[in-house]
């Protein structure tokens, strides 16, 4: 690992960090956070392996007690909460997100990191986030999935967003989407 | 970035961090084990008191659990929509105990002990043949990073600001990522300029090696 390697991964793993102290805003009785946009941003921009390992050291930062969550939230009690699913799924969504990127290589930026962060980000976070949130909870799988479906069009807000952004940040800086280079 | 850590000095901040995690683990997967809810509700009772042991700023970090009242909420009337209330409040109680311990141990524990004490953890990467010092300094530059991605997203406000008259719109989020980006890269090569994670390392060793700390330091205050 190159430090500028390093260096991307600490940026990205400060964004999630960032994006948890952005006041979150209510759709509906639903409130929404950015964080998880940090999770895909970091996926599709450095791809599956410097995404994920963006993810892992954003969740070190938090196991050390840094309130980085969103909220001002911080320290180990938040991988025992009802979200704990969803932060053991973080690293795999960025990984499958950069993975999509990658194999998507030839589609244009906005579709493909749409595609990533939409597969990565939604389907396979959920896939962690349900499970977590059953188990924990006491509840069957589709009580826990019915549950999480409030959350959906907020995060089809984000994989927006992270597509907008990452097409933008291609076209002024290209050598910042490294998940292409 | 101001941490969850609590500055006191109790009997908690006493116990080594290790130990503490090592406690942590184990309880998490007792409580799983756990089948009745009176020895819930007797663990749950014993966190409490080990916050009140803290004094008042303990206390108020009850507060906490005001995050949790949505989803203790949904898990309640779903155990009772399933004809099981008891499940429900054993699953509420067992969620809040685990969430309060853990955050005891955040509360009662400095950032750099905590780093020291999961420093095992990163032992394989000697293995592979990276640096087990790659963490530490990633840590750091998250840090570091936060206060700076603030910074440059607060003066594209206030030029926004100054441009329309509205305080923000999303619309900043495009010069936002390419500013910080830019920093960023500025940042990797100031790093590798110095040498890289290794570098100070290496430097000091080599220069304690060979008895000109001296010159070094004074370089080193030259800015080089």
């Amino acid at each position: 690992m190159t430090d500028r390697s390093l260096v991307q991964i600490a940026f990205y793993a400060a964004l999630i960090a960032v994006l948890g102290l952005v006041p979150k805003f209510d759709l509906g009785p639903v409130p929404v956070t950015a964080q998880s946009l940090g999770v895909m941003l970091a996926g599709v921009m450095l791809g599956p392996v410097r995404g994920a390992l963006a993810v892992l050291l954003f969740l070190l930062v938090l196991a050390l007690g840094a309130p980085v969550l969103s909220g001002g939230r911080g320290g180990f009690a938040w991988f025992y909460s009802a979200s704990g699913g969803f932060l053991i799924g973080f690293p795999v969504a960025a990984f499958a997100a950069g993975f999509v990127m990658r194999i998507t290589g030839r589609l244009n930026i906005l579709v493909s990191s749409a595609l990533a962060a939409a597969i990565g980000g939604v389907l396979v976070l959920y896939a962690f986030g349900i499970p977590g949130m059953a188990l924990l909870g006491n509840m069957t799988f589709g009580q826990a999935f019915s549950f999480a479906l409030i959350f959906v069009p907020g995060d089809l807000i984000k994989v927006a967003l992270t597509a907008v952004i990452a097409q933008t940040i291609a076209r002024g800086l290209p050598s910042a989407l490294v998940s292409r280079s | 970035m101001i941490p969850v850590y609590l500055p006191l000095d109790s009997w908690a901040h006493r116990v080594p961090a290790g130990f503490k995690l090592v406690i942590l683990a184990l309880s998490s997967v007792l409580l799983f084990q756990v089948v009745s809810v009176w020895v819930a509700a007797g663990a749950f009772l014993t966190v409490l008191l080990a916050y009140a042991s803290l004094g008042r700023a303990g206390l108020e970090q009850l507060r906490l659990l005001k995050a949790l009242k949505l989803f203790a909420a949904v898990l309640l009337i779903v155990n009772w929509y399933n004809g099981a209330v008891m499940d429900g409040v054993f699953a509420v109680l067992r969620l809040l105990t685990m969430v309060l311990a853990a955050n005891f141990v955040s509360v009662t524990t400095r950032m750099d002990d905590m780093l020291a004490a999961i420093g095992p953890v990163f032992v394989p990467f000697r293995w592979i043949g990276l640096s087990e010092r790659k963490p530490a300094l990633g840590v750091t530059l998250v840090l570091r990073f936060v206060p700076c991605l603030l910074q440059v997203f607060g003066a594209l406000r206030e030029a926004y600001r100054a441009r329309t008259g509205k305080s923000s719109s999303w619309r900043l989020i495009g010069p936002l990522g390419i500013q910080s980006l830019r920093m960023s890269d500025h940042v990797a090569e100031a790093l590798a300029a110095r040498g890289g994670a290794e570098g100070l390392a290496r430097f000091t060793a080599l220069a304690g090696a060979t008895g000109r700390s001296e010159r070094v330091s004074k370089r080193r205050n030259d800015g080089i």
